[in-house]
């Protein structure tokens, strides 16, 4: 058979379109539930309207995204059946657990509370409703947190035992598998850089509105103060936001690329087109020539970085491709090249993960510096909540009217990298894990269900490619225009539904309604 | 009894648990095309369910993520079994999905008919395509030694199959008028019983057939019982619902779809799902389950979670429990 219809090689562009798509929403679920519900808690605590209308405005935008990643998210709780049903009998004993514990433990939670949250502003007392979007994120945490302990179990497999009568892997602790660290590097890694994404749209955004307003301002056009003030408390919860997490996903990368080290040898070498294992090892910051061949014309690299990546010293040895494969080789049979993963695509993944996110939180620390708070600058510069912050480079230095235009255009500019980075790092580290699927235990091309026709599989992929296509434009196109038209000033904080209110409604008893107060329209429907 | 027995009977629940709360959001979906007669009552019937759709849907998942971890084999060989069923299934839960959430995003006529249409034809395919697969895994399925599918498209394509998926499609339906008229208000709260009295007839119909078809070929005096409290709840639910006691009517709806998914599991047990090529090879809930200890660890965490959820999810229904009537509309929310 062609080898490009192998169903292996189908099966996993299928895995790999479904899962790349529905991570581009998930990241953004998770931060913008945490960030609209910290809005919503200021506005709980001080009832200041902008941060009503912050709350209003950056959940409408979750909303839209979160839809998609529920939808998208359903695909992936049936395709293991679906294409790697030999993957699902070999594994389902220890990889079934965590998954139902999401469905049971996090998935209720985000999709009940969420209804709730949307259609509870007159239903729910402030503090209860405000609850319920806490919850709906500690729910997405709790999603990603079960999601990415099966997935470091394929990583790493750890807590369980091959039942010899069976064949297959059996689970032994439960425990070990969510706590082992593996899980818990990767779930930092993730939590993190899944903040960076979201901290990184908010800048966006607010740096879009900020230098939309500059611009009317200059033009002497009348702008909405309100509004300015909504997006200015924007900007800086997502500047710091952006500083906090990209540290964060700068340090748990590296304990993520320590541990990865140690246990999958061969990705840390890929993910460096290290062929030949040297002390010290050096960093490629980029190489042109075919670095999957090992030859390089021009490469650009830092000595001795890759060995404290991995061992936290400048000087010991990281081992090559080539010896890797021969240990493995030996240890498992085969020949070394059958233990190589794509060195192209590993090489440039880590390179962009790391290029793309990075960016993001050097524009965040940038960024916090250029409008920081009143009390730090000159009395001449200071402005005011509501008024378009200047860009200071010192006390008492504006940044020049070019660079103030470039700054607000790099804030939005810059929005969509975290989630770029987020890709890569995927494919970057499911690619460095092959041939295997489950890291020492089993192959991919063993995973594959034996039922299945290529032509299903390709019949499936075309309609996700169509449908995710389509999806994506309507997606993109609505968060655009709700991003671009800004929240609504006019809006007031809504107030319980008389129905609900009091010991007894008398209007409302016969269920058929009848008085004005109880005629009163919802404050939000479909 | 052993633990593999309880979690036969857990997943039987969790699937009563998606039936019983997605089949009325399947009826809404389908009736919001059929029953309602301008924007303003379709919104009506949308937002009946407009909070509590996501988390109905949730105990599909749940259904799917207990048989990975307590019958892997079942879940494998059911998913890479029915591929292209699952596939069509899959694409209208994720077009309705993100139909209900858009179609009031913009104040556009294409735009809203267009996600309406999404609406009905994605409630009214998984309603029917839900019922044919349970009818296919009770009639039994080629599968060989080593637990694959073995068949095709063809084998899943049967008059058994055609009944059942018309039996979820009309209970569903019926099920769906039955919540409109309970949680609507006016004229369309009015038709809405109409139309229950009507599918209730059709619904008692199909069920009869279906069920007995059941009883006869895979029947056992368990699921005789079953049978007939299905049938006994479903006239009920017609009934009651005619003299305008809706949340009887409701509730007894409620009781026929428990009472077909009690049957369709019992007609199976012990296996969970056999094989026509030869019964030495019918999975079962002995051969297709996890070891000991994920059941154990299992069992504790759905007996802790499932309270929980139930507990929660009661709690919005009666957040949300006033009836809604064109009223309650407002205008379109978008700029």
């Amino acid at each position: 058979m062609d080898l490009a219809l192998a169903p292996e090689t189908l099966a996993r562009w299928q895995f790999g379109l479904t899962t790349v798509y529905h991570f581009l929403f998930v990241p953004l679920t998770i931060s913008l539930s945490a960030i609209t519900a910290g809005f919503e808690t200021a506005w709980v605590r001080t009832r200041k309207e902008k941060y009503f209308h912050a709350t209003k405005f950056w959940g409408k935008l979750f909303l839209i995204n979160i839809a998609m990643g529920v939808v998208t998210g359903i695909v992936q709780e049936f395709q293991f059946g679906m294409n790697w049903s030999d993957y699902s009998r070999f594994v389902g004993d220890v990889f079934g657990a965590p998954l139902a514990m999401e469905a049971l433990l996090a998935f209720f939670f985000e999709s009940t509370f969420i209804g709730l949250w949307i259609f509870g502003w007159d239903k729910l007392p402030r503090k209860a409703h405000c609850a319920c979007i806490w919850i709906v994120s500690l729910g997405t945490v709790l999603s990603a947190y079960f999601i990415l302990a099966a997935n470091s179990w394929m990583q790493h497999p750890n807590g369980y035992t091959l039942n010899h009568h069976t064949g297959k892997a059996q689970l032994t602790s439960i425990w070990t598998v969510l706590t082992q660290n593996t899980a818990l590097v990767q779930a930092a890694h993730t939590l993190t850089a899944s903040f960076l994404t979201g901290a990184a749209f908010v800048v966006g955004i607010a740096s879009l509105h900020l230098w939309r307003a500059k611009r009317a301002q200059r033009a002497g056009r009348e702008t909405d103060p309100k509004k300015i003030g909504v997006m200015r408390s924007s900007l800086r919860t997502g500047l710091v936001l952006a500083v906090i997490f990209g540290l964060g996903t700068a340090v748990s990368g590296d304990s993520l690329g320590k541990v990865m080290f140690e246990q999958q040898p061969m990705k840390m070498a890929a993910a460096e087109a290290l062929w030949e294992t040297q002390a010290p090892a050096p960093f490629s910051v980029f190489a042109v020539g075919n670095v999957a061949k090992g030859h390089n014309t021009v490469e650009l690299s830092v000595p001795g970085v890759l060995s404290f990546l991995s061992h936290s010293n400048f000087h010991d040895a990281v081992p090559g491709i080539n010896d890797v494969a021969k240990q493995e080789a030996a240890r498992f049979g085969g020949s070394p090249k059958d233990y190589i993963p794509n060195i192209f695509v590993t090489f440039w993944g880590f390179r962009l993960m790391i290029g793309f996110g990075m960016s993001s939180f050097v524009a965040g620390l940038i960024g916090l510096w250029t409008t920081r708070r009143k009390r730090w600058l000159d009395p001449r510069f200071r402005t005011g909540d509501h008024e378009v912050p200047r860009l200071m480079l010192t006390r008492r230095r504006e940044m020049s009217d070019f660079f103030t235009t470039w700054s607000w255009r790099i804030g939005v500019f810059t929005m969509g990298l975290p989630l770029i980075a987020n890709s890569f790092g995927w494919i970057f580290t499911e690619m460095g894990r092959q041939p295997w699927v489950v890291y020492g235990l089993m192959k991919t091309r063993n995973a594959v269900s034996p039922g299945v026709g290529s032509a299903d599989v390709l019949i499936s992929i075309v309609v996700f490619a169509v449908l995710y296509a389509v999806l994506a434009i309507v997606e993109v196109r609505l968060m655009a225009r709700y991003a671009t038209a800004g929240p609504n000033t006019d809006e007031l904080p809504p107030v319980r539904d008389p129905r609900l209110r009091g010991p007894r409604d008398p209007g409302a008893t016969d269920g058929d309604g009848g008085t004005a107060d109880a005629d009163k329209p919802l404050a939000f429907a479909y | 009894m052993h633990l593999h027995d309880v979690w036969f009977v857990l997943i039987a629940v969790l699937w009563t648990g998606y039936f019983f709360l997605e089949g009325f959001d399947f009826g809404i979906g389908i009736l919001s095309k059929l029953l309602a007669r301008d924007e303003r009552e379709r919104r009506v019937l949308i937002n009946t369910i407009g909070p509590v759709w996501d988390g109905n849907e949730v105990w599909l998942l749940t259904a799917a993520g207990a048989t990975f971890a307590a019958f892997p084999d079942w879940y494998a060989t059911l998913f890479s079994g029915f591929y292209l069923p699952m596939l069509l299934i899959l694409v209208c839960l994720i077009v309705r999905g993100v139909a209900f959430e858009y179609r009031a995003k913009r104040d556009d006529e294409r735009w809203k008919r267009n996600w309406e249409n999404a609406i009905f034809w994605a409630s009214l395919l998984p309603a029917f395509l839900w019922g044919a697969a349970f009818a296919d895994i009770v009639r039994g399925v080629p599968i060989d030694a080593s637990k694959n599918f073995t068949g095709d498209l063809g084998d899943l394509v049967n008059p058994y199959a055609l009944l059942g998926g018309l039996l979820t499609l009309v209970v569903f339906t019926f099920h769906g008028a039955v919540f409109a008229a309970l949680k609507t208000l006016g004229d369309i709260r009015m038709r809405a019983r109409r139309a229950a009295a009507g599918l209730g007839l059709a619904a008692l119909a199909v069920a009869a057939g279906f069920l007995a078809w059941t009883q006869a070929s895979h029947g056992n005096g368990r699921s005789l019982i079953t049978v007939v409290a299905a049938l006994v709840a479903l006239a009920a639910a017609w009934a009651v619902g005619r003299r305008g006691r809706e949340g009887w009517a409701f509730a007894l709806s409620g009781v026929a779809i428990a009472a077909t998914v009690a049957t369709f599991f019992l007609a199976l047990f012990p296996n969970v799902m056999p094989s026509t090529t030869n019964a030495a090879w019918n999975l079962t809930v002995a051969n297709a389950s996890s070891g000991p200890y994920t059941l154990k660890v299992m069992t504790w965490i759905a007996g802790f979670a499932t309270p929980l959820v139930v507990a929660y999810q009661a709690w919005t229904y009666w957040v949300f429990r006033k009836r809604l009537g064109t009223q309650h509309i407002p205008g379109p929310a978008v700029h």
